[in-house]
């Protein structure tokens, strides 16, 4: 992943898209770099929001995607680079994150040429903001047990029920929604995936305070919300294996760019052991020492599933367990680091600092996009072969 | 050096793997480990005569192959799969690396065709009893005497020191320190003043040896490059050894997982095979994660010194570091997974296991390459 590497039109990219970044985050969106990173999901949220539409007026949304729909139809090597140059820049974290990083490439492989034509400009113009309508009280690492009902009346879709860990509902302008629609049918063959507007009567956004004291994550409550019936992506009846495709591009490519701004993480932890002496001390040394060993193996896995990670079982698993306990404990080491000053707030009352801001907000990389333990199911019984978990509910009664 | 493409590396891949299935079987290791030599010259015979192994990272000019690390480190992957004995890593990773990167043209013609042909062994003398790696641990000592050179020292945990034909030795100009005044010289296994002693070891698969060297006299010859500038080919030596070791920790690794599932799945208790169990399912899974990354360790480090890149060191470091662990760590949970005959001399986890004990202290252990990292960190 060095420069040394790039070819001749890799390279290219790389200073293109280098010198539209520095212009941009040092000139008229200076106030937005380095904002907004995990945990910190709030910060110049409305900057960051202008500069969603600047990047897609200038063409760094969606790069991906086929010329056809606005995209560039760049290779992964390109993506990867747009990926390092944004954090060597200093970019935001992302708002229209979900919509580009999952929404998007799951229309584009599942959806309908009218969805296509109605839902990528938007999240290509950063004018449409999504969140993600998966998990529900009883449907957290058993996401196929979702309580959520939609049925069909007339020329619409009606959604009923209750989705949890939303994260950034309440500026979404969509959602999309793993709903229940046909009742009668066996798990995994009676879900569907819906597209829902946010702004209707019949949603409500709850936020949920977090141990972190802010609230990135929400409750949605669906009460008698409507969708117009084509807005099923992938047909009714078949969101199981839609928001599997999905769940795959999350472990994919998608988190591929907050892997990658983990280094400048790395370095600012790095950078504190330096300054108050912690980098002096033996087992201190050690520690971070095996910390960049595993930050490089983060990447290593990540490469590696996305090269073989379609033929062989257990790759996307194996990367999702490797940057999420990366991240933990990167954040448990920066508190080390920082020994008794860890325990100050930058202000009274409850105004995190970086490092604890990460330290809390980290615990969530191990529970979201399927838990450690998930994945160590997955990894055992996809990858290795092993037994499946005996399941009471086989029979598809639940 | 040039890499194969990646259809040569399965080709290359594939043949030793069947070669090691057919000939290196868990019996054949046994009948060799409790042998004096510690491998079967017969079989390294056709290791080099068939297979061509010990040619591979031999300059073509000298009647090799002319590959690189990155092929090196696949054949160590796939002897460390089956704890293969035999003197590859001592003559191949260390001594030949030694000759390919400090020796003249004369010497290479020397040395290194019979090296590339399996007819020389050889081996790096350069541990003395701290076991370190570092400059500062060599504290045998040559001096010039008119044409030659008189070494003497004693050195310890020698990889195949004691039936090596060919010793390189490192030793330092009386008086200098740290990394001046090093110098490397090639000195045969039977010269005066020689002393040899095979060491019993508890990995059994791999003969460590001292080597006394008493007032050994050896022509200017025998130096290899400049007499107190050793210090800079045997740190390359070391990072290529190190990833070529960490190559064959990885393939020992994955092995010993793949060991430890199959035995998940036969086993049954409570009525279910074992395997079932989500307690050692999740188990498992972790040995997987620590196999694949160490793969990748190894193997990104060795590309790393075929193209030249300038963090080679750092990224050879890191592999023999996380491989070092990652290898005690799989074959540790191996013994433990296969319960009480996993405890057994009959059965094969404990092969793994000594193999790994040995191989995470043999060229700078887990914590001394950890410490380098920091240092290349800027800490």
């Amino acid at each position: 992943m060095t420069d040394v590497t790039d070819s001749p039109e890799d390279r290219a990219f790389r200073e293109e898209a280098r010198a539209w970044l520095t212009e941009q985050l040092e000139g008229p969106f200076a106030h937005v770099r380095f904002r907004g990173g995990p945990g910190e999901e709030e910060e110049e949220f409305e900057g960051r929001v202008e500069w969603e539409k600047a990047m897609g007026a200038a063409g760094w949304t969606g790069i991906t995607w086929p010329k056809e729909y606005g995209g560039r139809a760049v290779p992964l090597s390109q993506q990867v680079i747009f990926y390092q140059e944004y954090a060597r820049a200093g970019g935001p974290g992302r708002v229209g994150h979900i919509g580009e990083g999952l929404v998007a490439p799951t229309i584009l492989a599942f959806g309908s040429e009218e969805q296509k034509q109605r839902f990528l400009p938007g999240i290509k113009n950063g004018t449409e903001l999504w969140c993600q309508g998966y998990s529900e009280p009883a449907a957290g690492s058993d996401l196929a047990n979702v309580q959520t009902r939609g049925r069909l009346e007339g020329d619409e879709w009606v959604v009923d029920g209750q989705k949890v860990w939303t994260s950034l509902a309440h500026n979404s302008d969509w959602c999309f929604v793993i709903a229940k629609t046909e009742p009668d049918a066996p798990r995994y063959k009676n879900l569907s995936f819906l597209l829902v507007k946010m702004d209707q009567p019949g949603v409500t956004v709850k936020p949920i305070v977090q141990l972190s004291g802010t609230s990135e994550f929400n409750e949605v409550f669906f009460d008698g919300a409507r969708t117009p019936a084509e807005n099923v992506v992938g047909g009714a009846g078949n969101g199981w294996k839609v928001a599997m495709g999905l769940l795959a591009f999350e472990r994919g490519a998608s988190t591929l760019g907050q892997q990658i701004g983990f280094e400048s993480e790395f370095k600012e932890i790095l950078a504190a052991a330096r300054e108050n002496g912690a980098a002096n001390d033996p087992v201190m040394r050690q520690k971070l020492a095996q910390a960049w060993i595993e930050l490089q193996l983060v990447r290593l896995n990540a490469v590696t599933n996305l090269a073989e990670g379609t033929t062989r079982p257990g790759l996307a698993a194996i990367n999702k367990l490797c940057w999420a306990t990366w991240h933990r404990n990167a954040g448990e080491l920066a508190m080390e680091v920082m020994g008794a000053d860890a325990e100050l707030c930058a202000e009274p009352p409850y105004k995190l600092t970086r490092f604890q801001s990460r330290f809390l907000f980290s615990r969530s990389d191990t529970i979201y996009g399927g838990t450690n333990e998930i994945q160590r199911n997955i990894i055992a019984e996809q990858a290795l072969g092993l037994p499946r978990e005996p399941r009471p509910d086989a029979k598809g009664k639940n | 050096m040039s890499a194969a493409s990646a259809e040569d590396r399965a080709l290359i891949r594939d043949s030793a793997r069947s070669f090691l299935a057919d000939n290196a079987t868990s019996a054949d290791v046994r009948k060799w480990m409790a042998t004096d030599l510690g491998y079967d010259r017969e079989v390294w015979g056709r290791v080099a005569g068939e297979l061509g192994w010990p040619a591979v990272p031999v300059p073509e000019d000298f009647g090799g192959l002319g590959l690189g690390l990155g092929e090196t480190a696949l054949l160590m992957e796939e002897m460390g799969s089956a704890v293969f004995c035999s003197p590859f890593l001592a003559t191949v990773c260390l001594a030949g690396s030694v000759i390919a990167l400090g020796a003249s043209d004369a010497q290479k013609g020397e040395w290194l065709p019979a090296i590339a042909g399996g007819e020389l062994t050889a081996t790096l003398a350069l541990t003395e009893k701290t076991g370190r790696v570092d400059a500062a641990a060599i504290q045998a000592e040559y001096k010039a005497d008119g044409d030659s050179f008189i070494l003497n020292g004693a050195k310890r945990f020698v990889v195949d020191g004691h039936s090596a034909d060919l010793l390189i030795v490192a030793a330092r100009q009386a008086g200098s320190s740290g990394e001046n005044g090093i110098g490397l010289f090639a000195v045969p296994g039977d010269a005066d003043g020689v002393a040899r002693q095979a060491l019993p070891t508890l990995d059994q698969t791999r003969r460590q040896a001292d080597v006394q060297l008493g007032d050994v006299r050896v022509s200017r010859d025998a130096l290899i490059s400049e007499a107190g500038n050793g210090w800079p080919i045997l740190s390359q030596v070391l990072d290529r050894g190190i990833t070529a070791l960490a190559a064959e920790q990885a393939g020992g690794a994955r092995r010993i997982l793949q060991m430890t599932v199959d035995y998940m799945q036969e086993r049954v208790q409570f009525g279910r095979q074992i395997g079932s169990f989500q307690a050692l399912k999740h188990r498992v899974a972790d040995m997987m994660v620590k196999v694949e990354s160490s793969l990748a360790a190894a193997r990104n480090a060795a590309d790393a010194a075929d193209a030249g890149d300038a963090d080679f060191p750092m990224l050879a470091a890191m592999a023999k570091a996380y491989c070092s662990d990652a290898y005690f760590f799989c074959a540790g949970e191996s013994i433990q997974l296969h319960g009480g005959v996993g405890f057994t001399w009959e059965y094969d986890p404990h092969l793994f296991f000594k193999r790994a004990r040995a191989s995470a202290s043999m060229l700078g252990d887990a914590t001394y390459h950890r410490e380098r990292i920091a240092v290349g960190l800027g800490l």
